[in-house]
């Protein structure tokens, strides 16, 4: 009963800072629906633990518990890799911004250079 | 204007200041009429206005990028301005610009010429790990381009027109990308490749690393930045 309060409790709390992210906009939706689907698995599963021993005897695993141990390493492993390639993208993406912001600077400064050239001519002819 | 085409030399330069004065006044020098372009790839120092008062242009990047970062910009600058060449040249003074024209004349016939040592011309010699590296990519690269190269990290190089369309969308900002993944991905396209043995002289600033260790780095990353060109799309 104790166990089932301890984990009852931490799936909730998860469920209201996952909440709670998403509704001060700290979080993009497409990030808070995937940990708000996992916790609707997960808060089920932390009240009744048997819930997957059918499904862990099918896969010949000798319990439920161990079934979810995996399936969430699993599962942690897919999230890390995607935010390497998250990180990657954007990594790409601030790296042409990058350049197309010293394209422009140099257009910019050479444009100011040409025009201060121009002016000095014109004040000397004057 | 070199041999009648407008030519671009692109060098990409971090903190280095203490010499890019002097390189770039050398190209000016012995390159009358070819626009210098000096991509600060993110210098804490007075590179950007060293490169400046010497006659360049320059481009400043925001942070730094890594050499790939700074010449994919040089090369989408010599692609807006219509150069018709951009010569890579580095900013520590090892690449004599007198060689320029004679990578330049190769251009007719191909895409992309390296300035190449170990090629005949002057000495250098590398021992070790680092060695091995070297060999390793050059036969690797040799096979692919369909002719012998034997310097195929060389940061001094000449690029014709349809070269520079080609970096100027695709150039990869990792370790060995700017020149073993763009010579793979280059060979692999069909666009020609040809090197022009030249003598390197000593860096005029800076120092080269020479550790054991560091050799082995190398040679490890060099193996996986191969493999991983040669799988890549």
């Amino acid at each position: 009963m104790k166990l089932t309060l301890v984990t009852g409790l931490t799936g909730l709390v998860l469920l209201a800072t996952i909440v709670e992210l998403l509704r001060r906009r700290q979080l993009r939706e497409k990030y808070g629906m995937l940990w708000l689907g996992l916790l609707f698995v997960v808060i089920p599963l932390s009240l009744f633990p048997t819930l997957l021993d059918g499904v862990a005897d099918l896969l010949g695993v000798a319990s439920g518990v161990s079934l979810v141990l995996f399936l969430g390493i699993v599962f942690l492993l897919l999230v890390c890799i995607h935010l390497s390639w998250e990180v990657s993208r954007l990594e790409e993406e601030t790296r042409t911004l990058a350049e197309e912001f010293a394209l422009l600077r140099a257009e910019v400064e050479a444009d100011r250079a040409d025009r201060a050239e121009r002016q000095e001519l014109v004040s000397r002819d004057g | 204007m070199v041999n009648g085409k407008r030519l671009l030399v692109i060098i990409p330069a971090l903190n280095e200041a203490g010499s890019i004065a002097d390189v770039v006044g050398e190209i000016r020098g012995e390159l009358p009429g070819v626009d210098v372009l000096v991509v600060d790839d993110g210098s804490t120092d007075r590179t950007s206005a060293v490169a400046v008062a010497a006659g360049a242009r320059v481009a400043r990047l925001p942070y730094n990028l890594g050499v790939g970062g700074a010449m994919r910009l040089g090369y989408r600058y010599a692609y807006d301005h219509d150069y018709d060449v951009a010569v890579q040249i580095d900013a520590d003074g090892q690449h004599d610009p007198r060689y320029v024209p004679k990578l330049v004349d190769l251009l007719d016939d191909y895409d992309l010429v390296i300035g190449a040592r170990f090629a005949g011309e002057g000495e250098y010699a590398v021992r070790g790990p680092r060695r091995w590296a070297m060999g390793m990519l050059s036969m690797v690269l040799s096979g692919l381009a369909g002719t012998t190269l034997t310097d195929t990290t060389s940061g001094f190089r000449a690029t014709n027109r349809r070269m520079i369309e080609m970096f100027a969308r695709w150039y990869p900002a990792e370790y060995l990308g700017d020149t073993v993944e763009t010579l793979v991905h280059a060979a692999r396209r069909g666009y020609r490749i040809q090197q022009v043995p030249v003598a390197m002289r000593r860096r005029m600033a800076g120092t080269p690393s020479h550790s054991p260790a560091k050799a082995m780095i190398y040679l490890g990353r060099a193996l996986a930045v191969l493999t991983l060109a040669l799988i890549r799309r």
